[in-house]
């Protein structure tokens, strides 16, 4: 059964953490920051999320190529470099093709830099695995960073403005709810999204100390 | 004067960097288990956040006097992390009392979002040297005053509560901050940024 063969190998493997088992916002809970600021609407967010896919595959890409090269001193600094090059073609591209995004986004774009997961891939992963795998790697877990993003947007878009991706959902009617475009919104609804996971998955947390 | 106080206020209360404008998230999650931790952590965020905010000011006016604010991105995040390898260094060679209260946080600053997001943000606000100072200050007050708080509720939550499996740890947190949130949304109206 070639289907089943399909779920043992390493390339399905690294999917599948990134995806689900050790999604970076689900269970890892890395790159917070954008993750709310960002997702008070869907188009944002999809914004946010390909870009930060972009720089994540990128930069793995590098780093693995060059990660026997690098002197594990300065390994930290090499990676800023390198990710911080990739964040600004993404902000140029941005402020070139999507003006309005751009604006909406702000400094929250630059601040992909500081990302944890962008530094925890080059980091955990593409600096000991060959290139191949680096990539789908980055892949994986952009692409798992991306959709949670995407479901606290279309959560946070609907409540706040009765809309999705600027299409209006919910009728006239429908009493706005102005904090979930508000920061505590965002909190409300990732907390609530990682207890259900958590639930569903029994992937609980060991409590420390 | 006024203007910088208000400034400071602002940043401190309804501009708070961290329940606002939600930077500083990694941190202020893995940190806050304990109020001694947070602490430590917070102080060495206020050091980091002013000092580089005050480098990070004229090498912004350099930039844009060469024309190339393009990539003051890559400029700002290398003198971040070398302010921070610096600061390393010399305060376990001369000053060990501060390095031993704060030093080991002093790696895990460099990628803190408040750091990079306090330069990025004066230059989208058009901000004089004086007001840059007084609001990387005021912000990184305002990330000391979150992550306490929400230690200190997330000390008293662990003796004193019973949650669910599932929302212990993690989602708790997510939670509370959405509460102190809103509390800080409170705020608003009291000073302009």
């Amino acid at each position: 059964m070639k289907l089943i063969r399909v779920t043992y190998t390493k390339w399905y493997n690294i999917l599948k953490d990134g995806l689900s088992k050790e999604n970076p916002i689900a269970i890892a809970v890395l790159g917070i920051c954008s993750a709310l600021a960002v997702s008070n609407r869907v188009e944002n967010a999809l914004a946010m999320g390909l870009g930060v896919t972009f720089v994540i595959i990128a930069s793995s890409l590098t780093v693995s190529m060059i990660r026997n090269f690098i002197p594990s001193r300065v390994r930290m600094i090499t990676y800023m470099v390198i990710i911080s090059t990739f964040v600004i073609l993404v902000q140029q591209f941005l402020q070139a093709y999507f003006p309005s995004i751009a604006a909406a986004l702000g400094a929250y774009v630059g601040l992909i830099i500081t990302n944890c997961i962008v530094m925890g891939r080059s980091e955990a992963y593409a600096s000991k695995n060959p290139v191949r795998y680096s990539i789908l790697d980055g892949l994986a877990n952009g692409l798992g960073y991306t959709y949670v993003l995407v479901v606290v947007a279309v959560i946070r878009e609907l409540l706040a403005f009765g809309t999705i991706l600027n299409v209006q959902v919910l009728p006239d009617t429908f009493e706005r709810w102005v904090s979930m475009a508000m920061a505590p919104g965002g909190f409300f609804v990732l907390g609530i999204l990682i207890w259900i996971i958590r639930e569903l998955t029994h992937n609980y947390e060991v409590q420390e100390s | 004067m006024g203007n910088l106080l208000e400034i400071f206020t602002a940043s401190i209360l309804n501009h708070n960097i961290a329940l606002t404008y939600i930077l500083g998230m990694c941190p202020l999650i893995a940190i806050s288990t304990n109020i001694k931790n947070a602490r430590g952590m917070g102080l060495a965020v206020i050091f980091v956040v002013t000092l580089t905010a005050i480098i990070n000011y004229p090498i912004y006016l350099l930039l844009q006097y060469t024309e190339a604010t393009e990539i003051s991105l890559l400029v700002f995040i290398i003198t971040i992390a070398a302010t921070v390898q610096f600061l390393e260094t010399f305060l376990e060679k001369f000053i060990p009392s501060l390095y031993n209260a704060f030093g080991i946080y002093l790696p895990l600053i460099t990628v803190n979002c408040v750091v990079l997001a306090v330069s990025l943000f004066f230059v989208n606000r058009n901000y004089n040297f004086l007001e840059t100072v007084s609001f990387s200050f005021g912000s990184a007050v305002g990330w000391f005053v979150a992550i306490v708080l929400l230690a200190a509720i997330r000390e008293k939550i662990e003796h004193h509560s019973n949650i669910p499996k599932g929302l212990a740890g993690k989602a708790i947190t997510f939670i509370i901050l959405g509460i102190l949130s809103l509390a800080f949304i409170g705020f608003t109206g009291l000073a302009s940024i």
